[in-house]
């Protein structure tokens, strides 16, 4: 499912960008450029949305928008469980740990740091709105610099006059069995909010750049 | 930057349709990526629907998949396999998916050889 519907997210987003016709203005790349990092460890998001869901849901779908932009992303699950065996369950505890340790058990060259701001559907008598946001900065664990940071927000209108809303995406993307069994309507929002974050394709102005194993990397600069 | 987009149904299905129709920047993906993130997120939603055996059966399953379709699994799919291995007692497996997975990203020398030591 998660291909057909990145895939879905991606075409959508790309053409929300790609032909866009008032793109933002581009982001300052000079110090992510100086650090180009070949590895993250995405550390899982830090929760400010009232849905327990959030932290995992976000952190799920991370992985593909990073990878397919060229950088070596850590099992984020096994990741997780590291911090876990080693004491720490809690995500804002995890993104307290001094960067040179993760960089000493991990062996990343940054790490992102996450927080989920809003995560969930609102109700309304004929519709329904569901919202993801969240923010994120690459850190560059030698020095602590901070290399990138972005903010992304969705909100997905469903029901009313106007269709069949999420589960319309996804039987659209025909992955309908899923839709029809999906009990948390905000996780395919998150994964666009990931895609469009994060990815160098769907938002070339503030996502990440390409990384050494994309065949878009430019490594003198682009 | 908040970028705040407000998506309707109808716009989506749309600008998805308009795409095909020639807007498409995207390159094609890196990487075929099967049920790893899926699995990901069930793992931590329905505990019960992602066993390590069910993981490692759908996981091995993407392997074959991956090569019919002459595409490499992404990173961390193979270290994510070992430990579901690891979980159940086989440790041969996890240690040959462990190196397979340095082997194929060199960038997670420093962490396999953590979960080497958790395995061995």
């Amino acid at each position: 499912m998660n291909r057909v519907l990145s895939l879905a997210g991606l075409s959508v987003l790309a053409v929300l960008t790609g032909c866009a016709s008032t793109p933002a203005p581009k982001a300052d790349y000079t110090v992510y450029r100086q650090h180009m990092p070949k590895s993250i460890l995405v550390l899982p998001p830090i929760n400010d949305s009232p849905d327990v869901r959030a932290t995992y849901s976000v952190l799920s779908s991370t992985t593909a928008p990073i990878a397919e932009a060229g950088y070596y992303v850590f099992p984020v699950a096994l990741v997780e469980q590291t911090f876990k065996e080693n004491g720490l369950s809690n995500p804002a505890e995890i993104q307290q740990v001094p960067t040179q340790k993760l960089q000493e058990i991990f062996g990343a060259d940054a790490a992102l740091y996450m927080t989920v701001t809003e995560y969930g559907s609102k109700y309304q008598i004929l519709q329904s709105t569901t919202s993801v946001a969240a923010t994120a900065k690459l850190i560059d664990l030698k020095t602590g610099a901070q290399l990138w940071q972005g903010t992304q927000r969705l909100d997905v209108v469903d029901g009313g006059d106007q269709g069949a809303g999420i589960v319309g995406l996804l039987v659209n993307a025909a992955i309908s069995q899923i839709a029809n069994n999906l009990t948390d309507k905000a996780y395919p929002v998150a994964g666009l909010v990931n895609q469009q974050m994060f990815s160098p394709i769907a938002n070339p102005n503030t996502g990440l750049l390409h990384g050494a194993r994309s065949a878009q990397f430019m490594p003198d600069g682009q | 930057m908040l970028q705040h987009l407000k998506i309707r149904t109808k716009l989506l299905l749309l600008l998805s349709i308009g795409l095909l129709g020639g807007c498409a920047t995207s390159a094609p993906s890196l990487y075929h990526w099967g049920s790893y993130q899926e699995l990901v997120y069930t793992q931590y939603s329905k505990p019960d629907k992602a066993t390590p055996e069910r993981q490692i059966a759908a996981l091995e399953r993407d392997i074959q998949k991956a090569k019919s379709a002459n595409k490499p699994l992404p990173p961390g799919f193979y270290a994510h396999l070992a430990y579901q291995y690891l979980v159940t007692g086989n440790k041969s497996k996890a240690t040959e998916y462990l190196m397979l997975e340095k082997q194929i990203f060199p960038e997670s020398t420093v962490y396999v050889d953590l979960m080497l030591k958790h395995a061995s």
